[in-house]
């Protein structure tokens, strides 16, 4: 039994507000810059490190005990991983779960993830939510304190940066992959559940064309057993090549980073809306409204985690939400073509919007889930009627 | 939707005595519940048996009943008080079931009374088995396989089905009492018919068995409007097999998957939803095939439970609380996260930290239970500790259970290494059989070299926790090795103090002492640090006070005001002899320091109390009660006093340490407390004094113990000192019992001496209860026993006021206790426990016992006079006195109370049940009435002793009591019961013209006693011992009367009083009126 918590090196955490964190290493070695956030899940540390939105981030789980449970080829959002790194309290000696494929440690080193593990992660945490998150390294290499601040100073913020150059795809793909069965049954309860296997011809499916910003897996996932034909096409793909393919609507994905920066975007969506159904969530939620005309602004520390509750306006009823964003829609001089349909219920920010005249909604939360709870699954069942509407006119 | 306006008063139904399976828990949510419905405006009415609850104080409700908890008493306070609704979901099983029998018996309709929060189709579907396993299969979920039956045929037809390993389980009892697994056919029909007998429905369930499986908890909440959460999530430690109330358990769960808690979660909300409770809490438990992943429902509790406040203390969310203001309308995201004060109410906690919750059992007290773990709750208490890992949580939980462990080994009590050292079969056995010590038996498999697979393949404990138990083993070997504490480097000392190694634990391996360890880390500057528990995982900040130790780098505790900082320290886990009883004073504490203007800064380990409820002070500190983590807490808060009177013996044994190490302890000096405990000291001061002790010896060796005996003379008591609650205390009353007991003794006394007093036959015992400032000493309480010396304290029923004792003898009672006030210059409270004796000269009074502490009777005392004892005592204690507190006086009430204790007997099946010095019962309940013979009735009829209107008795005194058989079956004659006897005695009453039926003995043959019992012939007993065990015939006679719910009394003194009060009932309904206003016309005089 390898002790991988003995037996590495130490490693730092510097942020650019001067503080310094001495753990050790964990996965990787070397040095990497990024945004230092942290995430409250206290489980989904494996679909968290897939999840492509965590681009140009250090991501600090709260939860102190992390890879209990190993990993496996199953709870995957995206090959690869993508967030610069990761810090945790403690790392679990032995994965103990049936499931299990690998233990996280020897996940890190393959995907070459820099972590640090043994640190006071609460006051790290404490730090992040007076100060905001802020620009920060991990090094095995450099443990020299002054050296690790000033670079953490001199890393780029993420305002102003498109980071979905670095996650999206380079051509368009077909998506047939369906919900594992975990999902699946959940969904079954409450909706219809279109397998592969039930042989349906394509022609005779709904065409979904998904505009892949970094999008997490487990939303094409749920497209397709929701009885779709999957296109996914790269974010920057144009209104024109979209509507080429003829969807009966188009999902905008979620992703990294500042929504703003990404002009092509905003184009493409302003001249799909009203054409075609529209459905976006979280970076895409963002890029509909700044499509719209309205503004979006950076949030000091985000919201990342499985525990955010939502209130929906029409129905005066709670979701707990699965949320990973840095920035979020302002309210102010929010355009009259859209309309607030949820809210953000610890600090009221918009989590939810519509659009008065086209058939346009998005949430800024995953109700995809993955890591987190199944309650907002009903906005793929929302899309789904608008997508046959559109199929049978 | 805002808070209901048609609703104006309401009733809650407290959960009564402390029993196994429903404890302190009930106390706190109930507390928690009155607080938040009178915080929204409604009057609330409440009906508790237990007068040792903060939730019985009469400032907690508008109107409290301490009555009798059966349907019939509380339809006469719906009747007296008409309440509009009735909240059942708070006082545990106990008040679930009354309000279902309410309801079944048309009260709630007649009285127009609504039951909130979940209705009797809810509570139904719940609760009874093929309701809930039909519901469970229409929203897909996987329930064990199994069949409710009502008969053993039945019952057999079903084993066919599920075979064998079988579960059985009684319906509708609490704390799974009556469940257990059958492994052969023999043990399965008794099962069977003991669960029909013990089910109040005569049903009991079978079922496919799921031994070894993983075993998860739910805490679930929704709102009328259906907005569900889960607040917490729970993995057992055990696996499934051992009730979730005896096992060591974790909060998260820490070995799912996000997936497969998703799938849990989806559950949790589909059975809510599906069972339909409207609003509130409830627990849901699951089992997890651990190879394949397959998830059944256990069984869901449409209420709070011991789970919900353990989840509430694991949080920081007050399930309660939330539930009391669910339940009269408002939706979740209505209301305020208290802790963040900034957002809502509806979201999901999310902690970082993990929480050990370990139970605490009292397998000692009953020799001649079963102690192997099995699928009926057996453990008196638990404990909770929070670390930043599962390793220092862990360590911390079982210093905080207080049975001499100072960590995962080590420590003093631990066998490795020593001549008692278990082989390789015993562990082998012992892990293989659950029981209270096998986590220690699981260290002694690793110490001998077993590795983790073998130890999962024998107890199914999951490798995850294994692991991480060997994990401290190999540190532990590394150390041991090491040798001497300076050879451990700065980083691995401070790794082993984050890993939750204890400073004795650490002295134990390096051949050091616990303080050497102290001052060698704080010369490193290893100290602890104190983290929040905030419900959010610091997202956002918090308000409220409740912190943990661990070793980290940022301490949260806000710096000292000019406030002056009390720290009062709390007893730990319920045990037998210190429970709920010690909480309530802990929680007075707080509450006199606050009214002083004074912050109070508790400390406790036990997760169902009231103290423990982040409310209640204004600072509270979740940690265990070693002198190691109080004096960490010192350093942090420096307090300027500390009381330790009030948490039973736990924080007396920590005095002179704390001390010694310069803590401040305010009220008697720890001089004093220990002069009252030093045998010798304590004699020539009642000499000095000029009062009087039966005659005593101390004995170190069975030598000086015969010179002893010989001096004092039989009957003797015998007891080891410095133990509690009378632990292998024995009356000898001649030379053979002496030569036992004195060598059991001096076994458990563990190098202690042994202490031999003449024992006062047929003497009546006398607690009394006072409060002394240093200049004036005012009685609080004198309790007059119902039951004669020689029975343990705590399990005698007792009278305020006194109802036989001389004015004379009150005198010399009062006169002796303001003289030892004085002289022991105690400051704060104090209870004496006398007895007097009716000699040549007239009625003698001797001192027992001096205890310079709040006592056991405190909140009895404080029920019975409506006076604030324990506040009052703290307020002695931080410097006011009585004469500024305007206390003065000795309250004497104009009514009568009764205190009376309740016993486990039931869920020991075989146990005898006679009293004696060695205490036992685990809980209490109090009758209140104008007059003596009805206020022991109701204290019989809430202590779950029903005293029959007709029918048989059964009578059979020893011999010591033959001259009083001919009045007390003339009594019983008069009151129209048919007598039943064995020869001896029914030949005297016969003799006596008493009409009897002889019955044989055991050894005779048939028809004897069991006969009559088992077909439900016999209403009493009336049995005083003349031996005792559950070898005698009596001793087998009285284990059947329990096992059969007939109730047995086994002292003559509540042999007459249990006539009295058979006669009470006859003569007058029985009334119930509110403290309130009992309280009211006592005030009048």
């Amino acid at each position: 039994m390898t002790d991988s918590n003995n037996h590495s090196r130490p490693a730092k955490l510097a942020l650019a507000d001067g503080t310094v964190y001495l753990g050790r290493s964990l996965g990787a070695s070397g040095e990497v810059t990024g945004e230092v956030v942290f995430n409250t899940s206290m489980t989904g540390y494996q679909e968290i490190l897939t999840d492509p939105s965590y681009c140009g981030q250090i991501v600090t789980m709260t939860y102190p005990e992390i890879g209990n449970y190993g990993v496996n080829s199953i709870d995957v959002e995206r090959h690869g991983t993508a967030l610069a790194g990761f810090v945790i309290r403690n790392e679990s000696r032995i994965p103990s779960n049936y499931r299990s494929e690998a233990s996280l440690s020897d996940y890190l080193r393959e995907h070459n993830v820099l972590g640090l593990a043994g640190i006071d992660t609460r006051s790290l945490v404490r730090r992040i939510r007076s100060v905001g998150a802020m620009q920060g390294v991990i090094s095995t290499e450099d443990l020299d304190d002054d050296s690790l601040v000033a670079k953490a100073k001199a890393a780029p913020s993420l305002v102003g940066r498109d980071l979905v150059q670095k996650v999206m795809p380079n051509q368009q793909e077909k998506w047939t992959t369906e919900l594992d069965e975990w999902s699946a049954t959940e969904c079954a309860r409450g909706a219809k559940i279109v397998s592969n296997a039930d042989g349906i011809e394509d022609s005779d499916r709904p065409h979904v064309v998904c505009m892949d910003f970094g999008m997490k897996w487990n939303i094409p996932r749920h497209l397709r057993s929701r009885g779709n034909r999957v296109t996914i096409v790269p974010g920057n793909t144009s209104a024109e090549e979209i509507l080429n393919l003829q969807p009966d609507g188009v999902f905008l994905s979620n992703g990294p980073g500042d929504p703003e920066p990404l002009a092509y975007a905003h184009q493409t969506i302003g001249e799909l809306i009203g054409k075609v159904p529209v459905f976006g969530i979280c970076l895409g939620h963002q890029l509909i409204a700044l499509a719209c005309g309205a503004k979006t602004f950076k949030l000091k520390f985000g919201h990342r985690g499985a525990n955010q509750p939502v209130l929906n306006l029409a129905t005066e009823k709670v979701e707990i939400t699965t949320q990973n964003h840095g920035f979020a829609v302002d309210d102010q001089d929010l355009p009259d073509c859209l309309e607030v349909t949820h809210r953000h219920l610890n600090d009221n920010t918009i989590a939810g919007i519509r659009h008065r005249t086209a058939d346009v909604f998005a949430v800024q939360y995953h109700p995809e889930a993955a890591a987190g709870p199944h309650d907002s699954h009903y906005l793929f069942e929302q899309f789904q009627r608008q997508l046959t509407a559109g199929a049978s006119a | 939707m805002p808070r209901r306006e048609d609703l104006k008063k309401i009733l809650l139904i407290g959960s009564g005595p402390i029993v196994i399976g429903q404890a302190c828990e009930f106390d706190y949510s109930g507390t928690q519940a009155c607080k938040a419905l009178r915080e929204e405006g409604y009057e609330v009415v409440l009906v508790n048996s237990n007068p040792a609850t903060i939730m019985t104080d009469p400032a907690t409700a508008d109107a409290t009943y301490i009555e009798p908890l059966t349907w019939q008493v509380v339809e006469k306070v719906i009747a007296k008080e008409r309440p509009d609704a009735l909240l059942p979901t708070l006082g545990g099983q106990t008040a679930l079931n009354i309000a279902m029998e309410l309801d079944a018996n048309g009260v709630l309709e007649k009285y127009g009374v609504e039951m909130i929060a979940a209705n009797a189709k809810v509570i139904a579907k719940a609760e009874e088995r093929d309701q809930f396993k039909e519901a469970m299969e229409k929203i897909g979920l996987d329930v064990c396989t199994g069949f409710t039956v009502n008969s053993l045929a039945e019952a057999r037809a079903a084993l066919a089905e599920v075979g064998l390993p079988a579960v059985v389980r009684p319906s509708f009892t609490m704390g799974g009492s009556g469940s257990a697994i059958a492994y052969n056919k023999d043990d399965f029909d008794a099962l069977v018919q003991n669960g029909l007998d013990q089910s109040p429905v005569t049903e009991v369930l079978i079922e496919e068995s799921i031994i070894g499986w993983k075993e998860y908890e739910m805490e679930v909440m929704r709102d009328r409007d259906d907005n569900v959460v889960v607040i917490c999530s729970i993995e057992n430690f055990d696996a499934m097999g051992v009730h979730t109330g005896d096992s060591i358990t974790v909060a998260p769960a820490q070995t799912l998957t996000d997936k497969e808690y998703q799938r849990m979660r989806d559950a949790s909300l589909a059975v809510i939803r599906e069972i339909g409770v409207e609003t509130g809490g409830s627990n849901i438990q699951f089992a997890i095939q651990p190879d394949t992943g397959r998830m059944i429902v256990i069984e869901m509790n449409p209420r709070v439970s011991r789970s919900s406040a353990l989840a509430s203390k694991a949080t920081g969310f007050p399930i309660a609380k939330i539930a009391a203001k669910l339940a009269i309308g408002y939706r979740l995201w209505e209301l305020p996260n208290d802790i963040t004060q900034k957002t809502k109410a509806c979201f999901e906690p999310t902690i970082d930290y993990v929480v050990t919750k370990i139970p605490r059992f009292a397998f000692e007290k009953f020799p001649e239970a079963d102690a192997t773990l099995t699928t009926q709750m057996k453990s008196v208490g638990e404990t909770m500790a929070i670390g930043r890992t599962f390793q220092e949580s862990f360590q911390k939980a079982l210093r905080g259970l207080e049975v001499g462990a100072f960590g995962f080994g080590s420590d003093p009590k631990d066998k490795w290494g020593t001549d008692e050292q278990p082989d390789r079969d015993e562990i082998r056995a012992k892990l293989s059989t659950p029981g209270s010590e096998r986590v220690f038996y699981i260290r002694y498999a690793m110490k001998s070299g077993m590795s983790v697979a073998d130890i999962h393949a024998l107890t199914h404990i999951d490798e995850w926790f294994l692991e991480h138990l060997m994990h401290l083993i190999e540190l532990e070997n590394e150390i041991t090795e090491l040798g001497s504490l300076d050879k451990i480097d700065t980083e691995k000392l401070r790794d082993l103090k984050r890993r939750g190694f204890s400073d004795r634990h650490i002295a134990a391996m390096t051949g050091t002492t616990e303080l050497q360890v102290r001052s060698h880390r704080l010369s490193e500057n290893i100290r602890p640090v104190f983290k929040s528990v905030d419900t959010c995982a610091a997202e956002f900040e918090a308000f409220t006070p409740y912190f943990y130790s661990t070793y980290e780098s940022e301490s949260e505790v806000p710096p000292k005001t000019d406030k002056k900082r009390i720290m009062i320290l709390g007893g730990g886990p319920n045990r037998i002899g210190q429970g709920i009883e010690f909480d309530y004073c802990c929680c007075h504490a707080s509450f006199a320091l606050q009214e002083l203007g004074i912050e109070s800064i508790m400390v406790n380990s036990n997760p169902e109390t009231v103290s423990t409820d982040y409310d209640t002070s204004d600072m509270l500190f979740f940690e265990p009660l070693t002198i190691e983590d109080v004096l960490n807490i010192c350093d942090e808060i420096q307090p300027d006093g500390v009381i330790v009177q009030f948490g039973g013996q736990t924080p007396l044994n920590l005095a002179r340490g704390l001390q010694q190490s310069g803590v401040p302890i305010i009220g008697t000096s720890v001089d004093t407390i220990d002069a009252a405990e030093d045998r010798e000291l304590f004699q020539s001061l009642i000499n000095e004094l000029g009062l009087r002790q039966p005659p005593s010896g101390i004995a170190r060796n069975m030598e000086e113990a015969r010179v002893e005996a010989k001096r004092i003379g039989f009957p003797a008591l015998v007891r080891p000192s410095f133990v509690l609650g009378g632990r292998a205390m024995e009356i000898c009353y001649d030379r053979a019992q002496f030569e036992r007991y004195v060598a059991e003794a001096f076994i458990v006394a563990d190098g202690q001496p042994v202490l031999i007093d003449r024992f006062l036959e047929d003497a009546t015992e006398v607690d009394v209860d006072a409060i002394s400032d240093g200049t004036d000493c005012v009685i609080m309480g004198i309790m007059e026993h119902i039951e004669e010396a020689g029975v343990h304290s705590g399990d005698s029923a007792c009278c305020i006021p006194p109802f036989s004792l001389p004015q004379p003898v009150l005198a010399d009672i009062r006169d002796a206790t303001r003289k030892l006030a004085a002289r022991l210059n105690v400051i704060g409270l104090m209870n004496i426990q006398f007895a007097v004796k009716i000699e040549a000269d007239g009625p003698q009074v001797y001192i027992l016992e001096v205890n310079p502490r709040a006592s056991r009777t405190v909140p009895f005392v404080a029920k019975a006079t409506g006076v604030p004892v324990a506040g009052i005592a703290t307020k002695v204690m931080a410097g006011k006195t009585l004469a500024e507190l305007g206390i003065t006086t000795e309250p004497i009430p104009r009514h009568v109370s009764i205190k009376e204790s309740v016993f486990p007997f039931r869920k020991f099946a075989g146990v005898d049940i006679v009293l004696g010095p060695e205490m036992r019962s685990t809980g209490e309940v109090m009758g209140i009435s104008q007059v003596f013979s009805m206020a022991f009735a109701k204290s019989q009829l809430a202590a779950g002793t029903v005293l029959p209107e007709s029918g048989k008795i059964f009578l059979s005194l020893s011999a010591r009591h033959k001259d009083d058989v001919v009045e007390l079956g003339k009594s019983l004659n008069e009151l129209g019961f048919e007598l039943l006897a064995t020869e001896g005695t029914a030949q005297r009453l016969s003799e006596a013209g008493i009409a009897v039926t002889q019955v044989k003995k055991i050894a005779e043959g048939h028809p004897n006693l069991i006969d009559y019992l088992k077909n439900d012939d016999v209403q009493l007993i009336l049995n005083t011992p003349s031996g005792k065990g559950a070898r005698t015939d009596e001793g087998k006679i009285r284990a059947a009367g329990v096992q059969h719910g007939v109730p047995c009394i086994t002292t003559l003194a509540a042999a007459d009083a249990a006539v009295r009060a058979m006669r009470a009932v006859r003569e007058r309904e029985m009334e119930v009126e509110s403290l309130q206003q009992r309280y009211a016309l006592s005030n009048q005089s």
